[in-house]
């Protein structure tokens, strides 16, 4: 009997997206990141063409996040400095990339002033030759001051700032053709917003080709399942050729897991709930291990045993 | 939606003295205002203008010389297509081929060497089908000849023959109903087009006609259509009927994002 041939064929393919420039290209980096390009849905290898890894970026900020002891600790006391921080995710997290994250610009956190935010992207564009990821605190009206002058220090570099918004993609594009750098688009977990504000990207001139989206991310067991779905869906729509919706995906998973309580509580919150130690590293890591599958292809992970399985999980898959 | 733009066509008389003049302004105008309409195919006709092969293969490089959009090449005899097929340099799409044996026979294995695709229209030696089930009978016979050449069914885009709604009301029924069919032959299912405008021949509210009834086929599974690709009422209707099917994602701007 005939087995019948059950491969999908998909007629579009994901945008491929490279972030960071060499010398030769205008920026200081050491190698580029490239991501996108698939053919088909993750890790099918026999169905279509995979042409580049999902890669993980080593979350960074410039204050020390609000995290628990456990996950400060396993990141060691470079925590303290952006800069360390970052050298340690690339030399021994053995992360892709540096997603870079001015927390501290918030005006409910440190509020530091936009040159306090771009001498810290300086500093860190120094210490690695790796390419970098850029966000602003969160804080859309401080971000409005903060990322022009972040991206402004880091001109050239093919840096990808996040995030363009339906309220502010207007100021992102600016920046980033003025300075030379890719686009993160935000939508709260709306596929129908997603594609939005990537019209109103177009619209206002940019080219597609160098935008990542972000449907923002939900921890394990706090709207996980929504955004896995909305990616998915995002990623077919792309294979099936709206190209309206074929860009590569990102993901912040150490930001959002490390606010959750499952997360964060230890045994004498949760009792029966195991060591917080192990439990908070494997939140990360199948939160994260979960948007592989749903075609995320940039993770912005933190706890080094957390970014060692997933590393492990994508080479085994690749 | 497979858009074919209907305009580059010896039935319009600027066409048909372009081609007959040699006038390749004309037919590069037409080209270029169907493919900024964002038309898939470009229909290209010769109709009584000429019988030459040769004036075939002018307007295709006319088109080909304004625009990269694929061409449709609007002619069923094999001694045009053999000269037309290898002028064109994106697959072209073939219309037509009737179900009858020996337009099958002669036409498929041309499309298939050509990597082309063709419409097939559901219509055979005894003519134009009265009904569904005729309209079926015959769909089937296209689908089974095509595969038989070699042709996968993305390649083939089936025509239920719509008819004028003034003068034969009942058919509009019987071809929704057997539309609705062709889709279930396979998985890829094969494409469905029509050439639209006949079903308001003669009629009053001729643009109305026309939208109300591509709806109703697109509910029924139509993904191709031959029309005035300009219409731009048409074209938003087809952008939201798709949107209504699921076929595509929501956006606020989705009718700016078509034409951007």
């Amino acid at each position: 009997m005939e087995i019948p041939d059950v491969k999908e064929k998909w007629t579009g393919a994901i945008n491929e997206v490279t972030i960071g420039a060499l010398k030769e290209e205008g920026g200081t980096r050491a190698k580029t990141i490239t991501v996108g390009g698939n053919k088909t849905l993750p890790f099918l290898t026999f169905e279509g063409e995979l042409p580049h890894k999902p890669v993980i970026a080593g979350f960074v900020a410039d204050t020390i996040p609000d995290w628990p002891d456990v996950v400060k600790d396993a990141i060691g006391k470079e925590i303290n400095s952006p800069v360390e921080w970052a050298q340690k995710n690339i030399e021994e997290f053995g992360v892709d990339l540096i997603n870079l994250k001015m927390l501290g610009a918030d005006p409910n956190v440190n509020d530091a002033s936009p040159a306090d935010c771009a001498k810290v992207v300086e500093d860190v564009l120094k210490a690695v030759d790796v390419p970098i990821i850029l966000w602003g605190s969160g804080d859309d009206e401080k971000d409005n001051a903060v990322l022009p002058e972040c991206s402004q220090a880091a001109k050239g570099e093919n840096c990808l700032i996040g995030s363009a918004k339906e309220t502010n993609y207007m100021t992102i594009v600016a920046i980033c053709k003025a300075d030379k750098h890719k686009i993160i688009a935000e939508a709260p977990v709306d596929i129908n917003i997603g594609k939005q504000v990537n019209i109103l990207l177009q619209d206002a001139g940019y080219v597609l080709k160098d935008v990542v989206m972000y449907q923002t991310t939900g921890a394990l067991g706090y709207g996980f399942d929504y955004v896995y779905t909305i990616l998915e869906r995002c990623r077919i729509a792309g294979l099936k050729g709206d190209k309206l919706m074929a860009m590569p995906q990102i993901c912040d998973v150490a930001g959002e897991t490390y606010r959750v309580k499952e997360a964060v509580a230890d045994e004498d919150i949760l009792p029966g709930w195991g060591s917080l130690a192990k439990r908070g590293t494997m939140w990360e890591a199948v939160c994260a291990g979960g948007y592989l599958q749903a075609g995320a292809d940039i993770l912005i992970m933190a706890h080094p045993e957390a970014i060692k399985t997933i590393q492990t999980m994508i080479n085994g898959l690749m | 939606m497979i858009l074919i733009g209907e305009r580059v066509n010896a039935g319009f008389k600027d066409v048909k003295n372009a081609i007959v003049n040699k006038d390749g302004d004309v037919i590069k105008k037409w080209a270029r205002i169907q493919a900024d309409a964002k038309a898939t195919y470009i229909d290209v006709n010769l109709g009584t203008a000429s019988n030459k092969p040769e004036d075939l293969c002018w307007m295709i490089e006319m088109v080909q010389e304004e625009v990269d959009t694929p061409i449709s090449i609007d002619n069923n005899k094999s001694l045009m297509l053999k000269e037309a097929l290898p002028a064109c340099k994106k697959p072209p799409l073939v219309n037509s081929t009737t179900a009858t044996e020996e337009k099958m026979n002669e036409l498929f294995p041309l499309v298939a060497e050509h990597n082309a695709s063709i419409i097939g229209l559901v219509m055979d030696e005894s003519g134009s089908p009265a009904n569904a089930d005729k309209r079926v009978e015959n769909a089937a016979k296209l689908f089974e000849k095509a595969v038989e050449f070699g042709l996968s069914p993305e390649q083939l885009f089936i025509d239920p023959i719509i008819m004028p709604l003034k003068f034969m009301q009942e058919q509009s029924l019987e071809i929704l109903k057997a539309t609705s069919q062709f889709k279930l032959f396979s998985d890829p299912p094969c494409h469905i087009v029509c050439g639209l405008s006949n079903v308001s021949n003669g009629a009053k509210y001729k643009r109305l006609i026309n939208r109300t009834f591509l709806t109703m086929l697109i509910t029924s599974g139509l993904d191709a259509a031959i029309l005035d690709v300009t219409d731009k009422e048409m074209i938003d209707t087809i952008l939201t009927a798709e949107l209504i099917m699921n076929k595509t994602i929501y956006a606020d701007s989705y009718l700016e994002a078509f034409r951007m």
